[in-house]
């Protein structure tokens, strides 16, 4: 084991799936190593033991069944199974705990931003809790990126237009390296970012602060007022009554029944959907009305509103 | 009687409807490609060597690996082995005078010389970017002229539907007497697996072309969010021709393989059906498979737990080439010429090469190793390892049928042994990169990464000297070559029935098949051209 992982010198296991996703590397490794000498060791063999004297003899041998089928049925029952721990890996990088701390990056030519639930907001540096799971909830203003933390193991294409997420949950106190992981321009190669994992008690710090009010207000906050200040209030109330439009209350995470009696889940791209094309869909028992926000909200006032509405799940 | 070569004259060659001057003409126009984006490849190296001042702006570093991506995959990996050995071998091969529409063939020549002369010329205004691979809404927005680029993209892919019609007909209709399909040699059962890939794909890749000049041009959303387009779409669409166009890459360097191992073994290939067979599952599963490609893109992860599934079944068809091609080699008389030479080296790079593609197909695996070096690493030993050796294997073993010279072994071996080593020097170390995390098509990499591009750029070096050392020696071959007779490597074949250069007509008696193509007898061990 030892000789090949140090070979390949894996990066720090900063996640506990990062440890996980090792064992699967190392153990494919190993196995590739195996094969690799049973096909090429035998072709060497058969070049040093069988080259050309002018007293040879061939023996002429057209194929084996029995040996067709080993190579057939030895192959497949590894490779699914191969896929099968590969699948299960890959499980525990995309199922969320439900009870993440959730942080929006935004991705643009090219620069990391991020947004926190408290209101604060960073640039090209993203803070987070040690031993807790942290959702990235990500778009783009512009093309695609993709967010990559090699320490993680995790990566995450960014798409405009659209939310994507990624889950973690940081095990190494310390700093991290993000890069941006597809092509995006010029400075692609730029476009980095730093992963500050913290402390419980810095996290606390930081996400709270000696004085909350020094940030401004939470990102719940924030999307209250644009909700008024937007107009949504016209048609869309907090508290369970519906005006023009439905209420938001527990709108959050439910099931959404459309005019065409399909079902929809309530998600942060639902909502995106509607306020970007609210034509896309209409909510069964309300009339199409709701004029489009395409272009009249930015990214980040997005990121607050939907926060707001989910505030309102429960 | 007179060789095909016995014309003289540009006009000759360029009105020419002889399948083995056209063969030629292509041999020719793919190997200045080759060489124009073999140097974009080593001034890409050369800047990463990190010098501490940069070679290349990034806007430079961002065009020159887009053409050097473009140029290899479009112009010479894609049109390589089936427009130059395919036209010049398969209608000799068949035992035909010609291919089934010689006139077709000249014109799908001409049509891959203007899309190459498309993409070609963005080189003198405004470049392009973004990769060979076009991702919106990039493409969209750059305002490099990758519309050039893609529209000779375009260009080209009709070439391939019409050579690829051509070889299907002709191995359909113009089999000499006697060659039932179970007589078809390996090489043609790979170019029919090839060619029905090509029709079925191609059209898909046009399509999409022409919805994203379509976007460019008339602003219409297809896959710009900014114009209401999705761009995941339009990866769906790419993949769906490019997963599908890896094979049209590679199934024809397989079956160079599967002739070259049998002949310089002196033994019957091991497994005919099982070989000729496993290109057609290969084909049949590459259409279903693109979206490994997608793991992080966002689509679902029903699609991804599928897409991978379906991937680990491409490893068993090709394992079984594999494995076949070394079970060949037991108990047979080995001539290490230059041919075999790059057929093993053909089974060390694609030996890996392959087993790397089942970590990518491992969905966690990928998760890590999408859009880093292991990806780059992993298709450089598929598509140089597989297909440019499978190319340089072929090259050299129907050289003297092309010439009806010799090359000489020594010199084909120094180039060989360069070629090799560079190769595993220049590509192994970006594994490595990979697995630590170093994005691709990064123009500043992190300091740690500076050692192991260090060592891919020497590697570079050795692979530069290869071709160039080829070069020469091919070049020598062809003006002072030794006489190398009709069938040097005492090959079955049809092709090496007939004199070296052959007549116009190909055969002076039409010939007729009668056995096998690999039937070699146990006491068939030598070869004509080391008597
Ligand atoms: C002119 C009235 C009007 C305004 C202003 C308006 N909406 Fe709506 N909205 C509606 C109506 C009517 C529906 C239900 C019909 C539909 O699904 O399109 C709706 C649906 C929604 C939904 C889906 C609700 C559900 O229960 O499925 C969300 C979320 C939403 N609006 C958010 C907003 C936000 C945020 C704003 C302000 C930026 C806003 N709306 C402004 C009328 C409005
Ligand atoms: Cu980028
Ligand atoms: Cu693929």
């Amino acid at each position: 084991m030892g000789i090949i992982k140090q070979a390949f010198m894996l990066p720090l296991q900063g996640t506990a799936v990062a440890g996980r996703w090792d064992s699967l590397f190392l153990f494919m490794l190993w196995l590739a190593a195996i094969m690799f000498v049973l096909v090429v060791g035998s072709m060497l063999a058969f070049v040093w033991k069988y080259r050309h004297k002018a007293s040879d003899r061939t023996t002429y041998i057209t194929g084996s069944h029995v040996l067709e089928a080993i190579w057939i049925i030895v192959p497949t029952v590894m490779l699914l199974g191969i896929f099968v721990w590969g699948y299960s890996v890959y499980r525990g990088m995309t199922q969320a705990p439900r009870d993440a701390v959730e942080i929006r990056v935004l991705g643009k030519q090219w620069v990391w931003s991020f947004q926190y639930d408290n209101g604060r907001t960073s640039i090209g540096e993203i803070y987070v809790p040690v031993h807790r799971p942290t959702k990235l909830i990500m778009t783009s203003e512009d093309v695609l990126h993709s967010f990559f933390i090699p320490n993680f193991r995790v990566k995450q294409d960014v798409v405009p237009g659209m939310y994507s997420s990624v889950w973690f949950k940081p095990t190494v106190i310390g700093t991290h390296q993000v890069f941006c992981a597809e092509y995006c321009g010029t400075s692609h190669s730029g476009m980095l970012a730093k992963i500050h994992v913290l402390s419980e008690a810095d996290w606390e710090d930081w996400n709270e602060g000696k004085s909350p009010k020094a940030f401004g207000d939470s990102l719940v906050e924030q999307g209250r007022k644009l909700h008024e200040t937007k107009g949504c209030v016209t048609c869309h109330t907090a508290d369970g009554t519906a005006k023009l439009g439905p209420s938001h209350k527990g709108l959050f995470g439910s099931k959404v029944e459309l005019e065409d009696g399909t079902f929809v889940i309530a998600d942060e791209n639902y909502i995106r959907g509607k306020i970007e094309n609210p034509r896309g869909s209409t909510k069964r028992g309300f009339t199409q009305m709701m004029p489009t926000f395409q272009g009249l909200v930015t990214e980040t006032e997005m990121n607050a509103l939907i926060a707001y509405v989910k505030s309102l799940a429960h | 009687m007179s060789n095909y070569l016995a014309a003289k004259g540009l006009r000759s060659w360029l009105t020419t409807l002889d399948h083995k001057r056209i063969g030629l003409m292509y041999l020719f126009s793919i190997f200045v490609f080759f060489l124009l984006g073999g140097i974009f490849a080593l001034i890409l190296r050369l800047h990463l060597f990190g010098w501490g001042k940069d070679l290349l702006s990034a806007d430079m570093y961002n065009q020159f690996f887009t053409f050097h991506g473009a140029i290899m995959i479009f112009l010479v990996i894609i049109p390589g082995i089936p427009g130059a050995l395919g036209n010049f071998i398969l209608p000799i091969m068949l035992g035909a005078k010609d291919v089934a529409f010689p006139r077709l063939n000249l014109a799908s020549y001409y049509i891959f010389m203007v899309g190459a002369i498309f993409a070609a010329s963005a080189l003198f205004l405004r470049g392009a970017d973004g990769g060979w691979t076009f991702y919106t809404p990039y493409s969209i927005r750059t305002n490099t002229t990758v519309l050039l680029v893609l529209t000779g993209a375009l260009i080209a892919g009709f070439s391939s539907i019409l050579t690829a019609l051509n070889f299907i007909i002709s191995i359909h209709k113009l089999r000499a007497p006697g060659m039932t399909w179970d007589r078809l040699p390996l090489f043609l059962w790979a170019l029919y697996a090839t060619s029905i890939i090509q029709i079925l794909a191609t059209p898909v890749l046009a399509i999409t072309l022409v919805l994203l000049i379509a976007e460019r041009v008339l602003q219409i959303g297809i896959f710009d969010p900014k114009l209401g387009g999705d761009p995941i779409l339009f990866q769906h669409f790419f993949w769906f021709y490019s997963h599908p166009a890896v094979y049209i890459m590679i199934l024809p360097a397989m079956g160079v393989i599967s002739e070259v191992i049998p002949v310089f073994s002196r033994k019957p290939i091991f497994g005919y059906k099982a070989i000729a067979y496993s290109s057609f599952g290969i084909a049949l599963i590459a259409f279903i498979v693109w979206g490994h490609h997608m793991v992080v893109s966002g689509q679902s992860e029903l699609a991804n737990f599928l897409f991978s599934l379906l991937t680990m079944f491409v490893a068993v068809p090709t394992g079984i080439k594999v494995f076949s091609w070394v079970g060949t080699m037991y108990r047979g008389s080995i001539h290490l010429y230059a041919p075999m030479l790059y057929a093993l080296g053909f089974l060390e790079l694609f030996t890996i090469g392959g087993l790397t593609g089942i970590f990518l197909a491992t969905l966690a695996i990928d998760v890590h190793m999408t859009d880093t070096y292991f990806v780059v690493a992993h298709f450089h030993y598929v598509m140089v390892g597989g297909t440019i050796m499978g190319l340089l294997a072929g090259v050299h073993y129907w050289f003297p049928k092309m010439t009806g010279r010799l090359y000489s072994e020594r010199d084909a071996a120094i180039s060989f042994w360069s070629i090799l080593i560079g190769f595993n020097v220049t590509f192994f170390p970006q594994f490595i990169l990979g697995a630590q995390g170093m994005p691709r098509r990064y123009w500043h990499y992190l300091p740690e990464y500076t050692m192991l591009n260090r060592v891919s750029t020497v590697g570079s070096w050795f692979i530069g000297f290869g071709f160039l050392y080829l070069m020469i020696y091919m070049w020598k071959a062809v003006r002072y070559g030794k006489a190398s007779g009709s069938n040097p490597w005492s090959a079955l074949t049809l092709e090496w029935q007939t004199s070296s250069p052959p007549p116009t007509e190909n055969f002076e008696i039409d010939p007729v098949v009668t056995d096998w193509p690999y039937a070699y007898a146990p006491d068939n061990v030598h070869m004509a051209v080391n008597k």
